[in-house]
């Protein structure tokens, strides 16, 4: 059974514009902003689901929506058989949520004060509290800082506090809007670790919105693409680069001059003296017969196959789509 | 957790938080002070030159001015929430914070904040307060103190309200606070003078509509002797009533907020 079922999930805002002169705050127009149009999706138990989607296209709307924070104009949605906003203190004591960009922290308390206030709010018994609070300190390495005021961790020290802060209460899905914004490749590795620890060792269904595809790349075994309101695509990653950019790179170093290059199946993307590279469609020339070809004919140093970067993926994605990338 | 026990946990941590500041919230404290006693000193010189108004001598107006003074004291220290809460839960989105959590909205921004400052004013209040019992006709009955206990509950209620009802306004304008500032400092002013003093229509209005009248004026004047106990001494109820309907207010802007999501 699906453990978020999402259907025809709609959200039209109406925005009120000021009219023009300066009593303009008094002939307000109303515009329509459609933010969701039917959005559908639902997720099993224990999966990982990546979000991604330009900013606007509904990605924080439909986290909100689940989150029990904003009410759909129309559509269904529920999470673990309740209706967030109907149903919101009892949602929320089974999710847990972290915005990357707000902290749920006392900033001038030491972070260990913050985790006990916020296991009184979720009512976690002592017990039980004790148990999550070691295990979380221990998986994130927290012991240095559970005794330092918020306000003076740095970003990535904060991130692993506030995903600590967000699992004290043990819920069984958790929802990451934007977890590594902002911080240094260390920290971005230690989230990711610890995300994949929640989602593969622990079951926890994990809704992550991001605007960085190595995320997506790290954790997600499914990617949601959000443009428009709309989903525009649902699936794996590798379905999502088959569909817009399945080609390949070969990169080759040679070890002499070679003039004039002809490679049948391949286009040539950058030259710079020996070393040349190539694009190919792998359906087509499989590399392994490619490369086989050109070093027959060519004295090869070096050669190196390799996929699109997942960044370019996304953008020919968004071109596509008419999406406005950031 | 209850929710009386997770306020006071709320509360002790905002007490440490400020503690962090010792300077600074001594130095306010003393500044709240100094800036209210002052306002008290302008009634006392008032009545030195005027003696008596519409009825009403010094003390009797102190007696007055402190219960207004101590109820709002109290009610602003606690409720610093409301106070920001245009500013620092919707303009930022934070409010959003708030709905993630499994508890009501109202208890966790009573939580936000509790004011230690505001006992600049509270001490003034007291102050006030006392010169009225000392130079008052006030019975020093029992009967009389739990009176005036009760219209000091009733004005934090009242103070609560009207300052919830500034919070609310927020999920519409953040524009238009200046206009809820008239009501929460102009009904303090306006409280701390008997109402025999106002307009007709004006008074009806300190009756009926934000009744500070049934948190000072009713009160004080039975334990003065110029009303009867029956009904006036039960006129603060007037002011958890008003607190009630602002609290139904608030769930209706929390609905808009949650249906428009800004």
């Amino acid at each position: 059974m699906s453990h978020i079922i999402v259907e025809d999930l709609t959200k039209t805002f109406r925005v009120a514009e000021r009219g023009d002169g300066p009593f303009g705050f008094l002939r307000r127009r109303k515009r329509e902003v459609h933010a969701l149009r039917s959005v559908s999706f639902s997720l099993r138990e224990g999966e990982l689901l990546g979000v991604i989607g330009p900013n606007g296209a509904g990605k924080s709307t439909t986290i909100k929506i689940l989150c029990g924070i904003l009410e759909p104009t129309s559509g269904r949605c529920e999470v673990g058989g309740l209706v967030p906003w109907r149903e919101r203190i009892r949602h929320v004591a089974r999710i847990g949520a972290v915005f990357g960009q707000r902290t749920q922290l006392w900033w001038d308390l030491p972070v260990a004060d913050s985790f006990a206030l916020l296991s009184d709010v979720y009512r976690v018994p002592p017990t039980e509290y004790r148990r999550a609070f070691d295990e979380l300190v221990a998986l994130l390495d927290l012991g240095r800082l559970l005794t330092t005021p918020v306000r003076q961790l740095s970003l990535g020290q904060r991130m692993r506090c506030e995903i600590a802060a967000s699992m004290l209460h043990s819920p069984r899905v958790l929802f990451l809007d934007e977890p590594t914004i902002g911080l240094d490749a260390v920290a971005k590795l230690a989230v990711r670790d610890f995300v994949r620890v929640l989602n593969r060792d622990r079951g926890v269904t994990v809704i992550l919105t991001t605007h960085d595809m190595h995320d997506v790349e790290a954790l997600a075994e499914r990617v949601i693409v959000i443009g428009h309101g709309q989903i525009l695509a649902d699936g794996t990653l590798a379905s999502l680069r088959q569909n817009v950019l399945g080609e390949r790179r070969l990169r080759i170093q040679f070890a002499e001059d070679v003039g004039d290059l002809a490679i049948p199946g391949t286009n040539l993307r950058q030259r710079s003296g020996r070393s040349v590279e190539l694009s190919f469609d792998p359906r087509e020339t499989p590399a392994h017969t490619l490369i086989a070809a050109i070093a027959a004919r060519y004295d090869v140093e070096d050669v190196h196959v390799d996929e699109p970067p997942v960044d370019e993926v996304v953008a020919r994605f968004y071109a596509r789509h008419e999406l406005e990338a950031r | 957790m209850n929710s009386l026990r997770l306020y006071g946990r709320y509360i002790a941590t905002s007490i440490r938080s400020q503690r962090q500041y010792p300077t600074s919230l001594i130095m306010t404290s003393i500044g709240a002070f100094a800036a209210t006693i002052t306002d008290f000193i302008g009634i006392w010189a008032l009545f030195a030159r005027f003696r008596r108004l519409e009825g009403w001598g010094f003390g009797e107006v102190a007696l007055l001015y402190g219960i207004v003074s101590v109820s709002f004291a109290l009610a602003d220290g606690l409720t610093r929430g409301f106070d920001v809460f245009g500013e620092q839960f919707v303009k930022t989105g934070d409010f959003d914070r708030l709905l993630v959590r499994p508890r009501s909205t109202v208890l966790q921004l009573l939580g936000y904040e509790l004011r230690l400052t505001r006992i600049g004013r509270l001490g003034q209040g007291i102050l006030a307060w006392g010169v009225g019992v000392h130079l008052s006709q006030m019975a020093g009955t029992a009967t009389s103190w739990a009176i005036l206990a009760f219209a000091v509950a009733g004005g934090i209620a009242l103070f609560g309200g009207i300052l919830l009802l500034q919070a609310t306004l927020a999920f519409w304008t953040v524009e238009s606070l200046e206009l809820a500032n008239t009501l929460t400092y102009g009904g303090v002013e306006a409280g701390q003078y008997p109402l025999d003093v106002y307009a007709r229509w004006f008074r009806d209005f300190l009756v009926y509509v934000v009744p500070i009248g049934c948190i000072s004026y009713f009160p004080v004047s039975v334990v003065l002797g110029r009303l009867p106990v029956m009904p006036y001494a039960f006129a603060p109820a007037l002011g958890v009533a008003f607190l009630a309907v602002a609290l139904r207010i608030w769930r209706f802007g929390v609905r808009r907020y949650t249906s428009t999501g800004s």
